[in-house]
């Protein structure tokens, strides 16, 4: 059965004049316990997906179900424990006027767990930060800690879903690394399924074993890993994004500018 | 490498706070001429502290010294503030890490990018918007219009990325420090936006210092690269030959990327080694 299902799912979003479809007929699904990746242009509509799937936006068309049950069937606060977001700019997500144990703790209290203090170490040290960083507050952290914290955060939970905003694009190759280790260690433990959004194909080979491509708010492909690795892409988009990830080809440049 | 347009020596910063102080650079040296520098290393590291010292845009608890800091002749150290705010505004130009962050969350960003072109250019509000829609598309925003009237908080990461280029592009400046410009960017977009930077480092005799840890594409974008470990230099290599790196850090680095086409169970991770810490030697 798949854990995250989202079919013809369409959003416009924006006031008036300036309203425009983001969200054009939108379909995925991933089986439980699968990585799942979304790659594509900038300003494509990833992010508005995740956030669709997370209940941050509500007056979407179309059907989003998880575990078997619909958006509009399940109760608030069920969905948000298991469905969690990792965003793409770890400012935005963090209070910058409270200290990291608060930011980890609050969720807990909401969700009414008994042993806080052990879980905000425990996460901690999961995530790589260790003890020492517990009351700091996020303006004291380098870009890379700080989205360790939101990771933190997201798991502290312990979603079944987790809805992966570019969780490691602020971080350097080492920890990126480790947190990918992490999240498929993860997954395995846990038996977490992610929706991983991400502009590094190596990210997206590495993690899931299948993807959707976007472009202007629609999927222009599906496929598997394995038909991206070894040629079997068919859009030339897809192709476009491959080549574009090998190194810095000005050749390719000058072929995008001619295009447009 | 050409003369150098910035020449730093045993840069040193050291933030102090009531409980502790770190010292986030030590003894940091290069010059950066009319060519693509780029440093890496890990999250901090003290990357961006390098960037944000050379134009002074460091929290006050920051203590910055150095041997030397000369850009254009200047010796950025003992300008006054003023002076300093003129050169920012004129002569370095910085694309920050987190683009969302450096924008004003109540203006449109297309009045953000007009507002800063008529800062430097005296012309009346419609021409300036004119430049403004010109120099968006400059970086490849699609629908320019459309985007002019977003506020920050509408438009995506990419986007917002590009916008601070945009704004970044418009005072002619010598020296770009680049802090993550891409990081947020798709492939084939951040393959154009770094063929702007590259263009105005060829036409226009630029220097970039380009702050990343995308270390395959510094490998194929960069002149040269310099590799920071816990605030120092460890290492310094010409693009082309990252891949020959004798340090076991940049070596540790390379090792733990993801490849297209080569998966493995488990990405490699680092193996720190407490020598990598060790002092380097000042430089003269
Ligand atoms: N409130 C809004 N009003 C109007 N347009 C909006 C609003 N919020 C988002 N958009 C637009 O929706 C589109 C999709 O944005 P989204 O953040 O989902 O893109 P993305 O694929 O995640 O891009 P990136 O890779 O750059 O993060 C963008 O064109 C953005 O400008
Ligand atoms: N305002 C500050 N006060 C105290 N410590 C700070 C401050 N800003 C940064 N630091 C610390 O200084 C060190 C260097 O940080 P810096 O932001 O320069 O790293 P970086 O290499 O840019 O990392 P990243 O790749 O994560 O952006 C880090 O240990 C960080 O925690
Ligand atoms: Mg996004
Ligand atoms: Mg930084």
């Amino acid at each position: 059965m798949s854990m995250i299902d989202v079919r013809k799912l369409s959003l416009d979003l924006g006031e008036g004049v300036r309203r425009r479809q983001i969200l054009n007929d939108i379909s995925l699904s991933v089986e439980a316990g699968d990585s799942f990746g979304l790659v594509g242009e900038s300003g494509s509509g990833k992010s508005t997906v995740l956030r669709c799937i997370a209940g941050l936006y509500r007056h979407w068309t179309g059907e989003i179900s998880i575990d078997g049950q619909t958006f509009a069937s399940a109760d608030r606060m069920g969905w948000c424990r298991k469905v969690q977001m990792v965003f793409q700019d770890p400012y935005g997500s963090l209070h910058p006027k409270h200290k990291i144990d608060t930011i980890l703790s609050e969720p807990l209290r909401i969700h009414g767990f008994k042993d806080i203090d052990r879980r905000v170490s425990q996460i901690l040290t999961q995530v790589g930060l260790g003890p020492r960083f517990r009351y700091r507050f996020p303006h004291q952290l380098s870009g890379g800690q700080r989205q360790r914290v939101a990771i933190a955060r997201a798991l502290i939970l312990e979603p079944k879903i987790l809805l992966l905003d570019e969780p490691t694009s602020a971080l350097d190759v080492s920890i990126q690394a480790e947190i990918l280790n992490l999240f498929s260690d993860l997954r395995e433990q846990l038996d977490l399924t992610y929706l991983l959004v991400s502009h590094d194909l190596a990210v997206i080979d590495h993690m899931c074993s299948n993807l959707a491509v976007m472009r202007s708010g629609s999927v222009v492909e599906s496929l598997s890993r394995e038909q991206m690795v070894h040629g079997g892409a068919t859009e030339r988009y897809t192709n476009t994004l491959l080549r574009a990830s090998e190194k810095y080809d000005r050749e390719l440049v000058d072929e995008l500018a001619a295009a447009s | 490498m050409t003369d150098p347009i910035l020449s730093v020596r045993n840069l040193n910063v050291t933030y102090l706070s009531s409980r502790a102080t770190l010292n986030a650079v030590r003894n940091v040296s290069f010059d950066i001429g009319r060519e693509k520098v780029a440093i890496v290393g890990e999250s901090g590291s003290g990357k961006s502290t390098v960037g944000r010292a050379v134009v002074r845009l460091l929290t006050p608890s920051a203590k910055i010294t150095a041997d030397r800091m000369d850009f254009e002749g200047k010796n950025l150290l003992s300008l006054s503030e003023r002076k300093m705010q003129d050169v920012r505004g004129r002569r370095i130009s910085m694309i920050l890490q987190d683009p969302k962050y450096s924008l004003n969350p109540v203006v449109t960003v297309g009045e953000q990018v007009t507002e800063a072109y008529r800062v430097h250019n005296k012309v009346p509000h419609k021409e300036a918007k004119e430049r403004a829609l010109a120099q968006l598309a400059s970086v490849q925003i699609r629908d320019p219009a459309h985007v002019y009237d977003l506020y920050p908080h509408e438009v995506s990461g990419g986007m917002g990325q590009r916008i601070m280029i945009a704004m970044m592009l418009i005072p002619e400046p010598s020296l770009i420090i680049a802090d993550e410009p891409t990081s947020a960017l798709d492939v084939t977009v951040k393959l154009q936006v770094l063929a702007i930077l590259d263009d105005l480092v060829r036409d226009r005799g630029i220097g970039l210092m380009f702050i990343s840890h995308d270390l395959n594409l510094v490998q194929s974008f960069c002149d040269r690269v310099l590799i920071m470990y816990a605030g120092q230099v460890v290492e310094e290599l010409r693009g082309d030959e990252l891949g020959d790196a004798k340090h076991d850090y940049t070596k540790g680095l390379l090792a733990s990327l993801p490849r297209i086409g080569d998966r493995r169970g488990r990405l490699s991770v680092l193996d720190r080694k407490d020598s990598w810490s060790m002092p380097v030697e000042k430089r003269p």
